[in-house]
């Protein structure tokens, strides 16, 4: 009788809990939802070519987000050039060459806690690293080492300033523990076998690396990488700090430009009082959501096409 | 080895480039081990920056005479931009980030955690699949979006329940978003770890007549506990260090206060102030933002390293 109730007694209880995990997942998808409906609603509208096209305007009619869009476009294309062979490198490193020891214990805790930093932390490093160089060429603009033409591509300033140069290199600082533990995350999955038979033909560890290992691991280094990119692309408070967020007039020309990025564009038009610029920066998140949805699209089709069973 | 050498072939085969490029190889091998271990250097070198600038500069702030340590950390007033008595005392800052993280973590921990249960435990594989893609993009989208999202939606939709209550820049709008935001992070990195809890437990607990809640939140759920926390721990790192939401929504007020209503300004959004604006680059108010950045990255460094150890200590290894 009693084992009966208790039987019961359980059942309910599951019955109950599976209707609060359905609710809790609900409630997840629902407010993705009603995330997107909202700012569809309010920006739909506006999106048009002459929108993508427009530069920055103190009239919200006439604003565009072309400068933003370019400038975007520019300190990802840097910010992947840095990031990329430099995680690839330290994983390679850590995964493949490193002895386990005590020491390479503390880097991996080290880049654990890399990813934690907030990313505006990032912002006053690369300021100081980057935007000023540690003053060691001045402290006032007119006092930069300066290299090659201005209007030409290959101007060079030390130090950068606030150019897409420096933004570039610190949202690498920002993805870069990122990509580096996809990537040794990819290179675990690489089973052991192929390593150990690459080795006995001769190859040398670095042959084995570089021709078995890593190519065994692209599609899922390629996966963490694009996650890691649209984590950049959306990324505005290390660039507030290093002074993206003034108005630019033109998108950047050279390495030195100075430069406005999407999220940001969003940031100073949602900080507006004014109801008409509120929908044109939900116009300008449409443009960024479908920049994003690109990225992980292209990650999970990778994912599903590349990712050949190795085992 | 003697038969090698006598055949004039073979020989031959045997010299082909060996000895040459055997050294030279090896001294390619070390050049690319070396540059590889640059980069790993490189990651340690970002770390010792980070600290050394902020240590340096902080240490510049507390410099000035009109700031003193006792102040820092004895004060419950912070205004360094208004009034002619300027006050440095980080906890207005401190509890307006702590407020923020609060709000963001009693909605997304429980609401994360019960829908990483479901999808883990009881999900049909078609359901996940559809379902984790959709987190995946969640994860994805920028906090500026987060923080137009409480500024538009959430705060007005406040307002309307309580119009008294509420003004157009409040904490719980931002902690709420802040939630939002780290909701996908809680529940895909609570379902890595029940996911790699091994099927055997499930299997014994069924065995013993086990119902599916038993055995997922009695059996399970202790079993990954190690990973659950440290999903939250990340999670809670994560809130503090927001930045966006907090700097659109949560207003500029800095003050002491557990009320969600109050207008509160957060150690971020203290940064974004200082940094938007014209404070002068030498100033006090301009190195103030270091010592709350440095305040700041200690916090989250705290947070991370007991993330690290909850994992290593107290992982339940099954295998």
């Amino acid at each position: 009788m009693s084992a009966e109730r208790s039987i019961a007694r359980r059942m309910l209880a599951n019955r109950a809990f599976l209707a609060l995990c359905l609710a809790a997942t609900t409630a997840a998808m629902l407010i993705l939802a009603v995330l997107l409906v909202s700012i569809f609603a309010q920006g739909w509208d506006g999106l048009s070519w002459s929108f993508m096209k427009s530069l920055p305007s103190r009239k919200a009619e006439k604003a565009g987000i072309w400068v933003a869009l370019i400038g975007s476009l520019w300190v990802c294309a840097i910010c992947a050039l840095v990031a990329l062979p430099l995680g690839v490198a330290t994983a390679l490193y850590l995964e493949e060459f490193a002895r386990k020891s005590r020491l390479t214990r503390l880097i991996q805790t080290n880049i654990m806690n890399l990813a934690g930093v907030p990313s505006i932390v990032y912002g006053i490093l690369g300021l100081t690293a980057f935007a000023r160089m540690f003053g060691l060429f001045g402290t006032n603009r007119d006092e930069a080492l300066t290299f090659g033409d201005p209007e030409s591509l290959f101007f060079v300033r030390l130090p950068f300033g606030s150019s897409v140069l420096s933004g570039g290199l610190t949202l690498m600082l920002v993805i870069l523990p990122i990509v580096i533990i996809a990537t040794q995350e990819a290179l675990r999955a690489v089973p052991s076998s192929l390593r150990s038979g690459a080795l006995a033909l001769g190859a040398t560890p670095w042959q084995t690396a570089w021709g078995i290992t890593l190519p065994a691991a692209v599609p899922g280094i390629m996966t963490g990488s694009i996650l890691a990119m649209s984590r950049a692309i959306g990324e505005s408070a290390p660039l507030l700090v290093l002074g993206g967020a003034l108005f630019v007039s033109g998108a950047p020309d050279n390495l030195m430009s100075d430069f406005a990025i999407l999220p940001l564009q969003i940031y100073n038009w949602a900080s507006r009082p004014q109801e008409s610029f509120h929908a044109i920066a939900a116009s300008a998140i449409i443009v960024q959501l479908v920049a994003l949805l690109l990225f992980n699209g292209i990650a999970v089709f990778i994912r599903q096409k590349l990712q050949k069973p190795l085992q | 080895m003697t038969t090698l050498r006598t055949n004039p072939q073979l020989g031959n085969l045997a010299q082909l480039g060996r000895p040459r490029s055997a050294g030279s190889r090896r001294i390619r091998e070390r050049a690319i081990l070396f540059s590889l271990w640059l980069a790993t250097a490189f990651s340690v070198a970002v770390t010792a920056t980070i600290i050394v600038v902020l240590a340096k500069e902080t240490i510049g702030f507390f410099e000035f005479e009109e700031v003193t340590l006792g102040e820092f950390f004895g004060s419950l007033e912070w205004n360094p931009l208004l009034g002619a008595e300027k006050h440095f005392g980080i906890w207005p800052l401190v509890s307006g980030t702590l407020l923020i993280a609060a709000i963001a973590a009693s909605f997304a921990l429980p609401l994360g955690l019960i829908a990483a249960i479901y999808l883990s435990e009881y999900a049909s594989p078609r359901v996940r699949a559809t379902i984790k893609p959709a987190l995946e993009i969640l994860a994805g989208v920028p906090t500026v979006v987060y923080g137009f999202f409480a500024l538009t939606a959430i705060t007005p939709l406040l307002q309307r329940i309580d119009p008294e209550l509420f003004g157009s820049y409040n904490a719980l709008s931002a902690g709420l978003a802040t939630g939002i935001m780290i909701l996908p992070i809680v529940c895909s990195l609570s379902e890595d770890a029940l996911r790699a809890v091994p099927r055997s437990l499930r299997d014994g607990a069924f065995a013993l007549g086990g119902t599916r809640f038993d055995v997922s939140v009695k059996v399970v759920v202790p079993a990954a506990l190690s990973g659950i926390v440290a999903a939250f721990l990340l999670a809670i790192s994560r809130a503090v260090g927001e930045t966006m939401i907090v700097a659109l929504a949560a207003g500029g007020v800095a003050q002491v206060t557990a009320n969600p209503a109050a207008e509160v300004q957060t150690m971020t959004a203290y940064m974004v102030q200082i940094f938007l604006g014209d404070a002068p680059a030498f100033g006090v108010e301009y190195k103030s933002s270091y010592a709350v950045a440095a305040t700041l990255f200690v916090m989250t460094f705290v947070l991370t390293m007991i993330g690290q150890l909850v994992l290593r200590r107290f992982r339940e290894e099954y295998d």
